[in-house]
């Protein structure tokens, strides 16, 4: 498998650390209920099919990259910059 | 090196097979009359396997075995339903109708019985857990496998031929001290060998190799490997023969829930009413789940595995090494079978990538160069429902008569006798089994966690 890092262009799957799906990209305010928390850290929709999830280009450029894919064939749609605002603005699912 | 703690589980692993004692075992299966058969008479009462009836069997062509189990429509209603024919649906089926009577249940499965993680893994049974709430679960499951055989009259091949685990540094001797002194404490046994230890019991290794020294192995004498495929028959045709319906090719689609209370589900094969309802789907559990507007705390990653040619028997043990991840033992049939860890991405594509395959051939060369020359003959990838900390899921939700059994992470195949037996328990009374009380849905939002390995409650750390 490889992942086209948008600094690096096309790079094996051993130049980077998988994280875990976006919803660590949601984390929710301070004063939010513990459920909230427990939905970010915890749970999961875990889709068999297309899925966003967090990977760091750490053998590489070191950016932390959202990387679209089919967990079902392991075809990579898109893999954006999550320092890119437009890719954050998603908004808080909580 | 041995502990003094240590010692004294020598002498109690010579204890043969506590299960007879203990009374889990050695109630042979009670033939049923036809009535039994709630009006239907598909077969006559289940035909009983032995050597004598394989000879006999053997002299008249084989022509008269019976199906091991029946095929039945699947009814308008039943008191409880399984969804997934798999070793732990299917183990809770039978120990439903055995220990608590409900013989009006149904098992749906959208495939084949035992088509899942059942028919595919690396077969490891033990019972060499450290953290309380874990450690008398597979202690209970260990003792469920010794009387397994007699208890479904079924060969599943079960060899108690030892479980080493190799370690290679001080710190890791210690860690593993400690747990074969837990191992102890739980009544299970544990044998803590030094370098020479090792030597007698492999000496294939390579002990003279300077990066990964070989200090010792934690041994568990009654750990070992089982047939996997003839677990899941043989849970099939115990449950089948209680009065059990296995529904096969029946894919449920829609779980009903009216005012927060389960009333049955919707399949490829029609509507079934239920009072009960048990998802014990593995690496699916996300989906089914979501049938019931649930979110579980559950990612879904692949993990591989590989089995060679066929081999004259080398290997006598299932052995681990320590500084990396490999495990391997060789089936009856003369294949050594090994794996590694997940490939550490959520994934469904039942097949990894080419990394962890490097790993773990690597890994094996590194221990056992004498494994080298044999000819890997397939991989494959499992499908496993990891939990952020790294332990199953056996509980009631929130949604009256819903049970679910999941989270089984990479190792599900030592405990499906448990984790059936736990889960009918649960089914049938409505409260948790003693051993099994701590796999709780709610314990990571409640910080009641089990973390096996320590190192955190986090989905990618497992």
């Amino acid at each position: 498998m490889r992942l086209t890092c948008p600094l690096c262009g096309p790079r094996d799957r051993r130049e980077f650390h998988y994280y875990g799906s976006d919803d660590y990209l949601r984390r929710p305010g301070a004063d939010a209920p513990a459920s909230a928390w427990d939905d970010y850290l915890h749970n999961r929709d875990n889709p068999a099919g297309l899925t966003r999830d967090l990977w760091y280009h750490d053998m590489g450029c070191t950016a932390w990259l959202v990387v679209t894919r089919n967990t079902v064939t392991h075809e990579i749609a898109a893999v954006e910059m999550v320092a890119d605002p437009a890719v954050t603005a998603g908004g808080d699912r909580t | 090196m041995t502990s003094p703690g240590l010692k004294a589980a020598a002498g109690r692993s010579a204890t043969p097979f506590v299960a007879a004692e203990q009374g889990f075992a050695r109630q042979p299966l009670k033939l049923r009359p036809k009535a039994g058969l709630m009006g239907r008479s598909l077969h006559e009462a289940p035909m009983r396997y032995s050597g004598f009836k394989v000879i006999t069997q053997g002299l008249f062509g084989n022509r008269g075995w019976q199906p091991a189990w029946r095929d039945p429509a699947p009814k308008p209603e039943y008191d409880a339903i399984i969804i997934g024919g798999g070793g732990h649906g299917l183990s809770t089926a039978f120990y439903l109708a055995k220990n608590h009577g409900m013989t009006n249940i149904a098992v749906l499965e959208k495939s084949h019985i035992g088509s899942g993680n059942i028919g595919r893994n690396t077969t490891i049974v033990r019972a060499n857990y450290f953290l309380p709430g874990n450690s008398e679960f597979y202690s209970h499951s260990l003792k469920l496998w010794e009387g397994m055989e007699a208890e479904l009259n079924y060969n599943v091949m079960h060899s108690q031929r030892g479980v080493i685990n190799l370690f290679h540094s001080d710190g890791q001797r210690d860690a593993f001290a400690r747990r074969g002194n837990m191992m102890i404490n739980q009544g299970d046994d544990a044998i803590l060998l030094d370098r020479e230890g090792v030597r007698e019991h492999l000496p294939y290794l390579d002990f003279e190799q300077t990066r990964f020294p070989i200090y010792g192995g934690l041994y568990h004498p009654r750990g070992g490997s089982a047939r996997h495929d003839a677990v899941a028959w043989g849970y099939a045709r115990g449950a089948d023969s209680r009065g059990v319906d296995l529904i096969q090719n029946c894919e449920v689609t829609g779980i009903d829930i009216e005012n927060g209370v389960v009333r049955g589900v919707q399949t490829t094969r029609g509507a079934i009413r239920a009072k009960q309802v048990g998802i014990i789907v593995a690496g699916r559990s996300s989906q089914v789940a979501a049938m019931a507007g649930m979110r579980l705390p559950i990612e879904s990653h692949v993990l591989q595995a590989f089995v060679t040619e066929g081999l004259k028997p080398v290997i006598n043990h299932v052995v681990s090494f320590g500084m990396g991840h490999f495990y391997i033992s060789q089936s009856d049939k003369g294949g050594l079978v090994f794996g590694g860890d997940l490939d550490f991405y959520a994934s469904y594509a039942s097949r990894g990538n080419l990394p962890m395959v490097e790993h773990v051939m690597e890994a094996g060369m590194t221990l056992m160069p004498m494994i080298g020359r044999a000819k890997v003959l397939r991989s494959w990838g499992g499908i496993m429902d990891m939990t952020p900390d790294g332990s199953p899921i056996i509980d009631k939700t929130h949604i009256e008569g819903l049970f679910i059994d999941c989270g089984w992470n990479y190792g599900g195949f030592k405990a499906v006798p448990a984790s059936g037996w736990c889960m009918a328990h649960l089914m049938a009374t409505g409260t948790h089994h003693e051993v099994a009380a701590k796999f709780r849905l709610d314990r990571f939002a409640t910080g009641h966690l089990l973390d096996e390995e320590g190192t955190g409650s986090q989905h990618n750390l497992h």
